[in-house]
């Protein structure tokens, strides 16, 4: 009789019985830390594992959405800026073309980047680019040069081009970015870097989800006489009439410097738009990550939880059918 | 055979115009562009070749044939667009050599410009601005482009500051004993003075 009422007892409690569940725990990849406390069938089953895990994700989630948000308030201040300063290098390549197929013996790669992580791949992409641009003129008397604006590409290209770098420039945007800086910036890197061409890189902003690494190239006074009187897309810059000046050169000089400022202000304010909205796309990425990992801990969790209690049920049950039988 | 004559002369401005288009249709530079994606191409080959400022930019209209009757100014700011192809009749620029006034149809030029007052006609209103340098490009087909570091509108500026910051200046001039603070107590000078001309006169 009593194997009987334990057997009626046994049927309904047995799904509860069987061992399966606890060794669905065991597989679980918290198995490690609970295996070291317990065997199988002893109350042990701490849930407070899984509790700090989440603690500690959910702290992350917080973080990176804050993060995201600030990104978000910075980029609309700075967009205006940049949309504002594109019309300034237009008047440049509409009277001085483009060429950035000029075959010059001394290039300058200016790579812009930004000096803060955690804003998705935009940097590598301008780094690869600058190593692009060397591998293409590397020829026979043609060198190129790296300056560099930023700490990220800094890190990057000292790693394997470091005697290519003239000059390197960090902590840009410690103060707003303002046509002031940029030219004072400029006009370094034009004293310190002898140059027939300088080519900028950047990423230049599309919209808050597509940055275009772009190049600017800008060529000196020198090579642009050479390509006009070449002929070609340059051709009729000599039917300009130059005002001004003793000399015709000196203009030009002081054309291709101003030229030069104008189109690294633009650089610099649309680069510095292409990092905010890549640092919002990476972080809004990472706190929807941090949410799915939240949801499979709180399972993780309920499914522990569920355990214990069935554990604790087992036994008393178990323990009050022994007495009784 | 005078008539012959003057019918071909009348004839060839307007192959001249028919031609230009064509030519201008596949505007040169997709073909800088191309002999760049190239190269590019062959060297880097897993990588996109970045883009050139060319492909973000609207082509401009080539030269007509006849002088068009108003003049197109861009005046840009590294701060904004103050005139974005804006159709007037006359800019006056304050250009090193002197003040330039640019009607349409003036020749392709290339200007550099001292501190001084801008300003555009457009009927029969005028807009004038102070401008502290910069350049001008004017293009064969009326398109005139202003490049300004800074410019204000003239009703923005305070006399007395002028005054004081010329006096200023002078008395730096004076005092100066390298070249490079000679140099910059001239520039602050010129700027000052022009600008009290340009609000006195």
């Amino acid at each position: 009789m009593a194997m009987a009422a334990l057997r009626r007892e046994g049927r309904r409690f047995a799904p509860m019985i069987s061992p399966r569940p606890i060794t669905a725990l065991r597989s679980s990849p918290l198995a490690p830390s609970l295996e070291d406390e317990c065997p199988i069938g002893v109350r042990y089953i701490s849930t407070q594992v899984v509790r700090n895990r989440m603690k500690s994700v959910k702290n992350i989630q917080k973080i990176t959405k804050a993060m995201k948000m600030v990104a978000a308030s910075k980029l609309r201040a700075i967009q205006t800026k940049a949309e504002n300063s594109r019309g300034l290098w237009q008047p440049f390549t509409a009277l001085l073309g483009d060429l950035p197929s000029a075959n010059v013996k001394k290039n300058v790669v200016v790579t812009i980047s930004s000096d803060k992580g955690l804003c998705g791949g935009i940097n590598s992409t301008s780094v690869k680019i600058s190593k692009g641009f060397h591998k293409l003129n590397s020829g026979p008397e043609k060198e190129t040069k790296y300056v560099i604006l930023g700490e990220k590409a800094k890190a990057q290209l000292v790693r394997d081009s470091k005697k290519d770098i003239e000059l390197i420039i960090t902590e840009l945007q410690k103060n707003p970015l303002n046509y002031t800086q940029v030219s004072v910036l400029a006009d370094e890197i034009l004293k310190n870097v002898e140059y027939d061409a300088l080519r900028i890189v950047f990423n230049k902003f599309h919209s808050v989800v597509s940055f275009v690494p772009t190049v600017s190239t800008v060529l000196s006074p020198e090579i642009v006489e050479r390509e006009a009187e070449s002929g070609g897309k340059l051709g009729d810059l000599d039917s300009y009439e130059v005002e001004g000046g003793e000399t015709k050169g000196e203009i030009l000089q002081n054309l291709a410097e101003f030229q030069f400022s104008c189109v690294m202000f633009n650089a610099v304010l649309e680069n510095a738009c292409s990092e905010q909205g890549a640092r919002m796309s990476a972080m809004d990425s990472s706190s929807r990550n941090a949410g799915d990992m939240l949801d499979r801990l709180t399972l993780t969790y309920n499914r522990t939880r569920q355990a214990s209690i069935t554990t604790e049920l087992i036994e008393i049950i178990s323990g009050a059918s022994a007495l009784e039988g | 055979m005078l008539r012959r004559a003057s019918m071909l002369l009348a004839c060839r401005p307007i192959l001249a115009a028919r031609a230009r288009p064509f030519s201008t249709d596949l505007p040169a530079a997709p073909s800088a562009d191309a002999t760049f994606t190239e190269a590019w191409t062959k060297v880097i080959p897993n990588m996109d070749p970045p883009k050139t400022p060319l492909s973000f930019m609207q082509p401009r209209p080539p030269t007509p044939s006849s002088i068009p009757s108003k003049l197109t100014v861009n005046f840009v700011l590294p701060y904004a667009s103050e005139l974005a192809t804006k159709e007037v009749d006359m800019v006056i620029v304050p250009a090193t050599t002197g003040q330039m006034g640019v009607l349409p149809g003036h020749v392709a030029t290339i200007a550099e410009l001292k501190p001084g007052v801008l300003s555009v006609h457009e009927g029969s209103e005028m807009t004038k601005y102070f401008v502290s340098s910069g350049f001008v490009f004017i293009h064969a087909n009326s398109f005139a482009d202003i490049i300004a570091v800074e410019a204000v509108p003239l009703d923005r500026l305070d006399v007395n500051l002028v005054q004081k910051g010329l006096a200023e200046f002078t008395s730096k001039l004076s005092s100066a004993t390298t070249d490079l603070e000679k140099a910059e107590a001239q520039i602050g000078i010129d700027v000052h003075s022009a600008l009290n001309s340009a609000l006195t006169g």
